[in-house]
C-alpha cells in the first residue's frame, strides 16, 4: 500500500492520497499524504479497527480543492458511501482512485458487516461478511407492546449530541432537518423521542450504507444499527436497491425532476384536488 | 492541497475528551472525535461536536477590551490589559486588605492552570478565598 502511495503521489496521478496515519501519539487518525510530504507516508497504516469515514473528509477537502484527483483509502463501507456520495452529486467518482482493503474477519465480526470487502481489492484477503441480524431477530421477536417500551427506553437515554449526523458518511446536507425548530423542538434534552430518532432514520433510508459508524459514535448505546439494518431490509424489499452497491441504478426515492416524474406529480396533485 | 488533524482537548468540562481538530490548508474546518483516546474512545456529547463553532465564529473577541471614559469596551493590547488589571488588583488589596479578593478558577482548564491559578491567589494575592466554577 505505502509503495503504491508513493508511486500515485509521485507520478502526479493524484494531488492527495486521504488515508490513515500513525501520528506521534501513537495514535490512528485519518491524514492527507502528499508529494509535498511525501516522507509521512511511511507512518500510513492500514491493518487498524480504527474507522474514519473518508467520504466525510473528502467533502470538505473537494470543497476547497474542486477537480483534483485524489486518491482514497477505502474499505467495503467507505466505498459504499463514496457510491452512494457520487449518485448524489457530491463527490465525483473520476475524480477518485479508490485503493480498496478488504476488511478482517475479526473487524467485519466487530461491524457486524455483510459485505467486509470493496469492489476492488488493493490489500487484505477477502472474507465472508456476517449478515449481523442476531439483535435485529431478538427484537423482532418482541410482541409489539414490547418493542415499542424497549425502542424507547433506548431513546430516551439520547443526549441529542447529534454525534449520529456528525460521524454519517451520508450526512451532507447544509441545512438539517434535526435543526429544524418545526420538527425538532431546540433546547430540549432528551429530544422528543422516537420522533427525532424516526426523523433521521426515514432522512436516511436509500442513503443509508450501514456502515455502523453512528452507533460507534453514540455516547448512550443506543443501537442504531437496529434500525439502519431493518431500513435497508425493507428497501431491499420493497424497491429491490441498495444503497452503495452500483454508482449506476437510480435511487428510488431521489426526485430527479424529468418529465415523466413531474407528469406523474402532476397527476397525483390533480387527483388530491379533485378529491379536495 | 493539505489536510491534517491535530489532537486537542475539549474545552468544555473536566472529562478531557480527546477531539481532532481538522485542518485543511492551514483552517480549522472541522472536528472529530478522536478513537484513540482513553477518556472517550471516539465519542462526544453536544458540547463537544459543536466545540469548533465559536473557535471560528465571527464575534469571538480576540484582543482584551477594556472599558473606555465613555463606558464603552475598546480594544487594548495584553500589556495594557493586565497592567490594569494588576494595578487594581494591587490598590484593592491595599486598600481593604487580601481577603476582599477572590479567585474562581475554572473546569475548563488544566490542573496544572488551576494549581497555578490556586498559588497565585494564596502566594501573590494572599487569600485562601480560592473557588471553582462547577460550584457557583
Amino acid at each position: 500500500m505505502k509503495e503504491e502511495v508513493r508511486r500515485l503521489l509521485s507520478e502526479k496521478e493524484v494531488a492527495g492520497f486521504l488515508g490513515l496515519r500513525r501520528d506521534e501519539r501513537g495514535a490512528v487518525v485519518p491524514h492527507l499524504f502528499t508529494l509535498e510530504n511525501i516522507d509521512e507516508v511511511e507512518s500510513l497504516v492500514v491493518e487498524e479497527d480504527q474507522r474514519y469515514s473518508p467520504g466525510k473528509i473528502l467533502l470538505k477537502i473537494v470543497a476547497a480543492h474542486p477537480g483534483e484527483k485524489i486518491g482514497v483509502m477505502a474499505r467495503g463501507c467507505d466505498e459504499r458511501a463514496l457510491i452512494e456520495l457520487h449518485k448524489r452529486n457530491q463527490l465525483n467518482l473520476d475524480d477518485i482512485v479508490i485503493l480498496g482493503v478488504a476488511c478482517t474477519r475479526a473487524l467485519a465480526e466487530k461491524c457486524r458487516c455483510p459485505l467486509p470487502f470493496p469492489s476492488k481489492i488493493a490489500h487484505g484477503e477477502k472474507v465472508e461478511g456476517v449478515t449481523g441480524r442476531e439483535e435485529l431477530e431478538a427484537i423482532e421477536k418482541l410482541v409489539e407492546d414490547e418493542r415499542f417500551r424497549s425502542w424507547m427506553e433506548s431513546f430516551s437515554k439520547c443526549l441529542k449530541c447529534q454525534g449520529c449526523r456528525s460521524v454519517c458518511p451520508l450526512c451532507y446536507c447544509p441545512e438539517c432537518g434535526l435543526a429544524e425548530e418545526s420538527i425538532i423542538r431546540h433546547g430540549e434534552v432528551p429530544p422528543e423521542f422516537p420522533v427525532f430518532h424516526l426523523a433521521r432514520a426515514l432522512c436516511l433510508a436509500g442513503r443509508c450504507i450501514d456502515c455502523g459508524a453512528c452507533e460507534e459514535a453514540c455516547p448512550a448505546d443506543i443501537p442504531l444499527r437496529k434500525l439502519s439494518k431493518r431500513m435497508q431490509e425493507i428497501m431491499k424489499e420493497l424497491f429491490d436497491y441498495v444503497p452503495g452497491m452500483s454508482p449506476d441504478d437510480n435511487n428510488p426515492l431521489s426526485f430527479t425532476g424529468d418529465a415523466e416524474a413531474l407528469k406523474r406529480l402532476g397527476g397525483v396533485i390533480a387527483a388530491m384536488k379533485e378529491e379536495g | 492541497m493539505d489536510y491534517r488533524t491535530v489532537p486537542s482537548v475539549c474545552i468544555y468540562c473536566g472529562c478531557g475528551c480527546g477531539m481532532l481538530l481538522e485542518v485543511l490548508d492551514g483552517k480549522p474546518v472541522g472536528l472529530l472525535a478522536d478513537k484513540g483516546h482513553p477518556v472517550n474512545e471516539g465519542r462526544l456529547c453536544i458540547k463537544g461536536w459543536h466545540a469548533l463553532e465559536h473557535a471560528m465564529h465571527a464575534e469571538r473577541l480576540t484582543t482584551p477590551l477594556i472599558r473606555g471614559k465613555g463606558g464603552s469596551f475598546e480594544e487594548a493590547s495584553w500589556d495594557d490589559a493586565l497592567d490594569l488589571v494588576a494595578g487594581r488588583l494591587s490598590a484593592i488589596k491595599k486598600d481593604s486588605g487580601p481577603d476582599s479578593l477572590a479567585v474562581l478558577t475554572s473546569a475548563k482548564c488544566t490542573n496544572e492552570e488551576n494549581y497555578v491559578l490556586m498559588k497565585f491567589a494564596r502566594a501573590a494575592l494572599g487569600t485562601n478565598n480560592v473557588d471553582h466554577c462547577a460550584r457557583l
